[in-house]
């Protein structure tokens, strides 16, 4: 599984690209995986602001509706109009095509709790020994009952 | 994988665009393993069936199936079941995994004369071959002439020297076949099944493929379109409920309901504008509610965003146009007539 250098990571599973004060978000190739196929995508208008850590859109698999938080604050400038009609862009290609929202942030400081690209593999690495372990959790219970 | 009623079960093997897909166009094979088998045997075991129900069990023949409804005293559905006539005094009762320890306390509770009942669920194992190449990919491993089998009626045969239970049923809108076997043996059939359709186009398919195909084709589902306080009337199921068969539990009950007429009905609905409608999103109609989804999403084979939606009798008509409420935003959505998807 890929996560370019580079990019900034939320614990959410977005990304972030900085260039100068405008950000470029999207959601990550772990995040895209865990839903699925991708049927619909909600996006904020241009010139609406989003608030870090509230959800600014959704992405939708034909199994369930998971909304989509900004990883920073600020103003939306631009948004991926291919995603209306060609949701499934978000599964070829998170990192390129898939983008979502550009930003124009409003407090660089926004950036200090993203993680890097190594810190973000680590903590979805983390993610998934969890899930094991809640899986082995739940055989454990299974025996007990049984 | 997900955890469902205390079974890991798998929700996609590739995807489930491509295994709905390959369903409608090939054949997918399901494990459904968890749902419940109850075994109702014994002199009095039709008489039980009879009271416990909605449908004619009477009706059912040697080796045929029929969808049923065990009802509750207030007409409310406590699960959605296939019979199978296993033999002239005994019955076997697929039923939702959800529900199996519900229904087994409740046809306890009901039980009298001289019947046997065991919930056998861990007993058995059951897999889903479904599309339209089922038959094809099937024929060679058994020798049960399944061109005989007519929908709904099934039969006992060795599958790859497997011992099943071979029903033509399903829960997809396709041909196909539901097969019960020891649960020791499942995972030999599953391989058997696979490889034998694999040069055909058998993809496995998970919960998620069943449940958008099952959608499509308007099937209810537990805990979504029916539970205990929706009755058959309310659910589009008066097909299966045969208020003239004699006495059953919550007989009087729907009559009375039939009497006095349903406030709300099961509805199809299409969105007109984006936007996917999910369970629990509520209906307006000029700013009054007047319903809830109760199940939603992209339709796969159609490419549109389809619902499954209680509305009150007075908006329920197809063409009416209504809205629902998408995370806050109202979209606007027209009643169409179900199912969405015909063979």
């Amino acid at each position: 599984m890929e996560f370019p250098e580079g990019l900034k990571y939320s614990k959410e599973h977005e990304w972030v690209l900085v260039e100068g004060k405008t950000a470029t978000i999207g959601i990550t190739e772990f995040a895209q995986e865990e839903l699925g196929d991708i049927v619909y995508v909600e996006l904020p208008e241009v010139g609406e602001k989003v608030v870090k850590d509230d959800p600014f859109g959704a992405v939708e698999s034909v199994k369930a509706v998971s909304d989509v938080y900004a990883p920073v604050g600020g103003t939306v400038l631009e948004i991926n109009d291919v995603l209306p009609d060609n949701p499934e862009t978000i599964n070829d290609d998170p990192y390129g095509d898939g983008w979502m929202i550009r930003v124009e942030m409003s407090d660089e400081d926004d950036l200090k709790d993203l993680m890097t690209a190594e810190e973000y593999a680590e903590y979805v690495e983390q993610q998934r020994e969890d899930d094991d372990d809640e899986e082995e959790d739940d055989e454990a219970e299974d025996e007990e009952e049984e | 994988m997900v955890e469902f009623a205390g079974w890991e079960m798998p929700v996609q093997y590739r995807g489930v665009i491509d295994e709905h897909l390959a369903v409608r166009t090939r054949a997918g094979l399901f494990d459904v393993s968890h749902m419940g088998e109850i075994e109702i045997r014994g002199p009095g075991a039709l008489e039980l069936c009879q009271k416990l129900s909605a449908n004619d069990v009477s009706r059912i023949k040697l080796r045929q199936a029929q969808y049923n409804l065990l009802i509750n005293d207030q007409g409310g559905i406590v699960d959605d079941v296939i019979f199978y006539r296993i033999e002239p005094t005994a019955f076997f009762i697929c039923v939702n995994a959800s529900n199996s320890e519900k229904d087994y306390a409740w046809i306890q509770k009901q039980a009298t004369g001289d019947v046997e009942l065991e919930n056998a669920s861990s007993r058995y194992a059951q897999l889903a071959l479904q599309g339209p190449l089922a038959e094809k990919i099937l024929q060679p491993l058994t020798t049960l002439p399944l061109g005989d089998l007519k929908s709904f009626y099934f039969d006992w045969a060795d599958v790859s020297s497997i011992r099943c239970l071979v029903a033509r049923t399903g829960y997809t809108g396709e041909q196909g076949f539901e097969l019960y076997c020891n649960s020791t043996d499942a995972e030999s059939l599953w391989n058997a099944l696979l490889q034998a359709g694999r040069p055909m186009g058998l993809e496995p398919a998970g919960l998620g493929a069943r449940d958008t195909l099952r959608l499509e084709k308007a099937y209810p589902l537990y805990g979504h379109e029916l539970d205990d306080t929706t009755t058959p009337l309310e659910a589009g199921l008066e097909w299966v409920t045969k208020l003239a068969k004699g006495p059953f539990i919550g007989r009087e009950a729907l009559l009375k309901q039939k009497a006095e007429g349903i406030h709300r009905t099961l509805v199809g609905l299409e969105l007109v504008e984006p936007g996917i409608a999910r369970s629990g999103y509520l209906l307006f109609k000029d700013g009054k509610s007047i319903g809830r989804v109760t199940s939603g999403t992209k339709s796969p084979t159609l490419g549109k965003a389809i619902a499954i939606a209680y509305v009150i009798i007075e908006e329920a008509a197809v063409g009416n146009t209504v809205e629902v409420e998408i995370r806050g935003r109202k979209v606007r959505a027209k009643i169409v007539s179900l199912p969405f998807y015909r063979r």
